[in-house]
């Protein structure tokens, strides 16, 4: 899109330079008529009085040259006494009732790093179909652009997910909402799609358009097709993964121009309810930012025969109050955001902020102020967390100043955050600009319980891996990992892609580890910056992790939103993603001034070389005579001038 | 001695021959670039337009309008031209193929209806005439349908009636060209006028020539496109008291449904609704005291929707142009909201529209609750009201052009179905000149700019465009010229969509700015020094040849 558009323009300006314009005057206000009466009522309408053009600057709208530029916007009356009023409805009947639902949540964790974990979740919930029966054009909560997209390419599911910054497991724990750095995509296209490639590259590019982003790098040669790592979310149990798309750009800067293009999905925008926290001069004054956008399929109730679209949009930022606030774990909601909440969104159905204070059930650690009296107990990420729950709808949670703070005050150091049970890291051994080794480390922390995780590597092609040195060694033995897919890279293709389901024994470090070559790659497709290094993307694992406690499997029942995102099946376990760090790879960096530098050099070799042989088939050679001494011609001077014959 | 300097001279001629030979030839080929051969002489030719404009009119003698005497020579055939010189460039020819002939008696008792739009609908049964043609028919001035002080009524079709005055002693000739002068304005009103051409071919002819108003016609009309995005959008600054709520999908189905499936010979369209919440108006509104209301000077409209289309979004899926329509309902705290013209004047349907924009009504609802209700309030909004508005608006964006019909016409309103057939036949025939205008426009800049720019790349595909687009243009021209209006419209929707496909094709770009200056300093050092050798022993040689010559002419002398 937008490169058609560069195109168009520049066309534009070229021919611009050449072509004769024609263009409107300004005096089209002498266009102004009288009235005329029509005899007849049921005359064709209107009568326009143009207005004076405004200084507004031209919206050209086709920048084509031989079309005239539109120069002013003119705003004309439409009159409408002559307008052919068609026969009125039956007005009587209200419109239907809008079938759709939003909820926004505000989870406040406070972290014993002294950062701040604050993760929003907005939820719009609407019982239509987009892929049954006729378009779906007429919107209400549900944003037009992402329902276009939708129904356009037969989406079944799709989750895209920008973040700048690196979530630390070890410090933080686990996020409510993994992402991995950079921009991920992942899409289930449903299974009527024939040209896949097609609707993906397609998506990418208009879905860069709507977020701002450089998703429109998405090509072959970053997408692959996950076999058992992605599976769908909601509803339809899929498996084919030849309708999945997957593909991650580890390099994409995350700023402003993405967050605008995301709050404006929201039906409050950023100016009711909780969005209006979100001010992008604090959000990304931060260690960690990530926005997603997740849609799917749900139940539309517990007998779970219609489905309903899900749009979860969710925000995730760590603060570091503890650097920012010169030394102070102390935070509050206007130190954090520079704002306070002062309403709920009037659209939403549930609009609550949540504080965990699980860790300090007697007050002992820190104070929270406001009290509020709603204490809500929830099972998240096999854990059991204690939550003070603020709810915006009720009018007595803003208090007399009509406006919520919520404020921490610690009192005492301490604590003891639980160790996540997963943790990864990944590196680059090895040296020289020839070859290297990655190492993936899976840690499972868990005492007692082994259980298998599935890891998934996206390696681009310009690395080329030895698959046969892939090895997998837990407690110094080798692991043989029981379900193994690779797929080799095609150059300038696609990536290598490597799945496996490994078992983690209790209380351990996984290590696997595989030996690759560096490519060498033509001078145009190095980046602008290669000596930078060349990004791969992270490595994603998914596990199904023993459970402390019983985990809700109810998946109907009314839950807190960001303790219902990924389904749980069964009770001892519940679902994790873990990313790992993306990798910065060297590659053999050409002089990029050589091409021009050879072409001078050898030209003036050739020329060299050229002229000699020229000169050789050319020129005759003929003995000439010594040139006399410079004694004899001295001699010969004094000779003439005496008038004596020379020597 | 001499022996060696002759050899010496061959050689070095022999290599010049070489270089002129082999060299250049070689450099040339490889560093071409590849331009596919353009039908450049047609192109050429598509630069002065000749239009021919063909309208079949059929006028039918109703009893009591002839003698029999002069009916008996019927059925006539005429065909009557007319010629403008537009510019240098552009020569406009009308045909009108008008056909004379008696009614049937069907016809006949059609005619005998009480009322014109019955007698209308009842002729449209017995027969249809095909797209671009008009039936006149001719009645006597005693017949009472049509009521007093009318002398033309065009229906909803493709018909007219026509009253006119029989005068005792007049030969056939006389009469026809009598009623000839009575059924010009008619056909120019149900098919085109001058000026409606004119307008149509405002990108190629200098302004002063088309109309004012034909002008403003066809800059607020949208430009031809082969599809259209229509989006409503109900804007509510306050959700926090107003619950609105509106049936637009009945609405879409009742009141503009119809008119798009009338429209669907002219491009496709694509409905879509949004509601927006917080969307305000980039201007405050002023307290006018006198009349107890905020008010919206419309000098300030421009600046209204700027902070509001942010968010109206573009259609992510397709790449159509989009006609947005917004109803406003006003906060309660700038409740009621009304908008003055540029006299200051209320506007009463308080809807304004832009030209290629879309239009926007204010929708004011503080009459529909108490001063003292609290809010929320829940709120419905009359769709009927709120289409008619945004109908009218959607008629003039679409380009159904106002017509302006001389006195004692009338024309019966386009009704339900939103557009009569000859408001659509007056649509077809400027959409087709004015694509075929664009296109032809569109490839002779194509063309120019190629010729100019010698390291644009000319892609098989984009010549392959390039040539259909001609061809489409001169089926059109064709079809014009043949009276088929539904064709021609089609073959110029084609020429437009693969003109635009060659000039918009991004391969254009690919070697336009590749600089001259970097070309040569790669050359030069490879050519300078193998060049000047060359070039002096050639001026050697032929210095000596001269010499030589001037030796022999004086050893003669």
């Amino acid at each position: 899109m937008a490169a058609r558009f560069s195109v168009t323009f520049l066309l534009a300006c070229v021919a611009l330079c050449n072509l004769q314009v024609y263009h409107v005057s300004g005096d089209l206000d002498q266009a102004k008529r009288e009235p005329e009466s029509f005899t007849e009522p049921n005359e064709v309408p209107v009568d326009e009085k143009l207005e004076k053009p405004s200084n507004e600057p031209p919206i050209v709208t086709d920048s084509k040259p031989i079309e005239e530029a539109q120069d002013d916007r003119q705003w004309q009356a439409t009159e409408e006494e002559a307008m052919a009023k068609p026969e009125p409805g039956d007005d009587t009947a209200p419109p239907p009732p809008f079938k759709d639902e939003f909820k926004e949540e505000l989870v406040i964790r406070p972290l014993q790093s002294g950062d701040v974990y604050a993760s929003f979740q907005f939820s719009t919930l609407w019982d239509t179909d987009f892929v049954q029966g006729k378009r779906v054009s007429h919107y209400h909560l549900f944003p037009k652009s992402l329902g276009q997209v939708i129904s356009k390419f037969s989406i079944r599911e799709l989750h895209i997910s920008f973040t700048q910054g690196f979530w630390r497991t070890m410090q933080w724990g686990q996020p409510f909402l993994p992402s991995p750095p950079g921009a991920e995509l992942w899409v289930w296209f449903q299974d009527t799609v024939t040209d896949v490639d097609g609707a993906w590259k397609e998506l990418t590019n208009v879905l860069s358009g709507i977020f701002c982003a450089s998703l429109n790098f998405i090509d072959s040669t970053n997408t692959v097709q996950p076999t058992a790592s992605f599976k769908p979310l909601g509803l339809g149990n899929v498996t084919d993964s030849r309708f999945l798309r997957y593909a991650m750009l580890p390099r994409e800067i995350v700023c402003t121009e993405n967050l605008t293009p995301w709050k404006k999905l929201l039906p409050c925008g950023s100016k009711a309810g909780l969005a209006v926290l979100l001010k992008s001069e604090k959000l990304f004054h931060s260690s960690f930012h990530s926005e997603a956008v997740h849609i799917r399929p749900v139940c539309q109730d517990a007998e779970c025969k219609e489905p309903s679209w899900e749009l979860r949009q969710t925000l995730n930022v760590v603060f570091d109050v503890y650097t920012s606030g010169q030394g102070k774990k102390e935070w509050s909601l206007f130190k954090m955001f520079s704002r306070t909440l002062t309403e709920a969104c009037p659209l939403s159905s549930s609009s609550k902020v949540y504080v965990d204070v699980t860790d300090n059930p007697e007050g002992e650690l820190f104070d929270l102020l406001p009290v509020s009296p709603l204490l809500d107990q929830a099972v998240v990420l096999g854990d059991r967390r204690t939550y003070v729950v603020y709810d915006l709808t009720n009018r007595d949670t803003f208090g007399s100043t009509r406006s919520l703070n919520l404020l921490v005050r610690w009192k005492a150091d301490g604590g003891e955050m639980m160790r996540p049970l997963l943790h990864s890291e990944r590196y680059v051994a090895g040296f020289g600009l020839q070859t290297g080794e990655i190492h993936t480390l899976i840690y499972n922390y868990h005492p007692y319980r082994a259980y298998p995780v599935l890891l998934m590597e996206t390696v681009p092609w310009y690395l080329r891996l030895y698959i046969h040195t892939l090895t997998v060694t837990s407690k110094s033995k080798e692991n043989k990992p029981s379900y193994i897919h690779y797929q080799p890279s095609k150059d300038r293709l696609r990536p290598h892609l490597l799945e496996m389901l490994v078992q983690l024994p209790p209380n351990s470090v996984t290590e696997v580890t595989v030996q690759f070559e560096r490519a060498l790659l033509k001078w145009t497709e190095y980046t602008p910056d290669p000596n930078h290094g060349f990004y791969v993307g992270s490595s994603v694992i998914s596990a199904l992790v023993p459970s402390m406690v019983a985990m809700d499997t109810n998946n109907t029942q009314e839950r807190p939103l960001f303790s219902s995102f990924f389904p749980c099946k069964e009770e001892s376990s519940y679902f994790a993603r873990v990313y790992t760090e993306p990798l910065l790879v060297n590659l053999p960096t050409p002089d990029f001034s050589m091409p021009y530098n050879v072409i001078c050099l050898t030209c003036t070799v050739v020329a060299v070389g050229y002229g000699s042989f020229y000169n050789l088939l050319t020129r005759t050679f003929q003995v000439e005579e010594p040139s006399p001494g410079l004694a004899k011609r001295l001699a010969n001077v004094i000779r003439r001038w005496r008038g004596v014959p020379e020597l | 001695m001499d022996l060696e300097k002759q050899r010496g001279r061959h050689a070095a001629l022999a290599i010049a021959a070489v270089v002129v030979i082999v060299g250049i030839p070689l450099w040339w080929r490889t560093t071409e670039t590849y331009r596919a051969w353009l039908p450049m002489s047609q192109i050429r030719e598509l630069d002065s337009l000749r239009l021919c404009l063909t309208v079949e009119v059929e006028v039918v003698f109703a009893q009591g309008t002839l003698t029999s005497d002069q009916q008996k020579k019927l059925p006539l055939n005429q065909v009557r031209e007319q010629e403008h010189n537009v510019d240098t460039e552009t020569d406009l020819k009308y045909r009108y193929e008008t056909k004379y002939r008696t009614a049937t008696i069907m016809e006949e008792d059609a005619l005998n209806q009480p009322s014109a739009a019955e007698a209308d609908t009842s002729l449209h049964i017995l027969s249809e005439s095909a797209c671009g043609s008009v039936v006149v028919y001719v009645l006597p001035e005693s017949s009472t349908l049509l009521p007093e002080g009318v002398r033309v009524y065009v229906g909803l079709k493709r018909t007219a009636l026509v009253k006119f005055e029989l005068r005792a002693g007049e030969g056939l000739n006389e009469v026809l060209s009598a009623i000839d002068a009575e059924v010009e304005p008619v056909v120019q009103t149900m098919s085109f006028g001058h000026q409606d051409i004119i307008a149509a071919l405002s990108n190629r002819i200098r302004l002063a020539k088309v109309s004012k108003e034909s002008l403003v016609d066809s800059m607020r009309a949208f430009k031809s496109s082969p599809g259209y995005e229509i989006t409503f959008s109900l804007l509510n600054p306050s959700p926090q008291s107003h619950k609105v709520q509106w049936d637009i999908e009945g609405a879409v189905q009742q009141y503009i449904q119809p008119l798009l499936d009338k429209m669907a010979a002219v491009s496709n369209f694509s409905v879509d609704s949004q509601i927006l919440y917080y969307a305000v108006l980039g201007v405050n509104p002023r307290f006018d005291k006198t009349a107890l209301a905020y008010t919206l000077s419309a000098d300030s409209l421009a600046h209204v929707i700027n902070p509001v289309e942010a968010r109206l979004g573009s259609n992510a899926a397709s790449s159509n142009p989009v006609l947005n329509f917004l109803l406003y309902v006003p906060d309660p705290q700038h409740s009621p909201l009304f908008i003055r013209d540029h006299r200051g004047q209320g506007v009463s349907s308080n809807a304004f529209h832009s030209p290629r924009w879309g239009g926007i009504m204010v929708y004011n609802v503080n009459d529909m609750y108490d001063k003292d209700t609290s809010f929320p309030v829940d709120l419905n909004i009359d769709m009927s009201k709120v289409m008619g508005v945004f109908l009218a608006q959607l008629r003039l964006l679409l380009g159904v052009q106002q017509v302006h019909p001389p006195k004692g016409f009338e024309l019966q309103g386009p009704g339900s179905a939103g557009v009569a057939d000859w408001e659509l036949d007056r649509l077809l025939w400027s959409r087709s000149v004015e694509n075929v205008a664009t296109a032809s426009a569109t490839i002779t800049s194509l063309s120019q700019l190629l010729d100019e720019i010698g390291n644009i790349v000319i892609n098989d595909n984009i010549a392959q465009e390039v040539l259909s687009t001609v061809t489409s243009i001169q089926a059109a021209i064709a079809e014009l010229e043949a009276g088929n209006l539904a064709f021609a419209l089609q073959y110029s929707r084609e020429a437009i969509l693969a003109s635009e496909c060659a000039f918009f094709d991004p391969s254009l770009l690919h070697l336009l700015y590749f600089p001259d200056d970097q070309k040569f300093a790669i050359y030069i050092p490879l050519f300078l020094p193998m060049c000047v050798p060359i070039l002096l022993s050639l001026l050697k040689i032929v210095s000596e040849v001269r010499q030589k010559r001037a030796e022999k002419r004086a050893k003669k002398e």
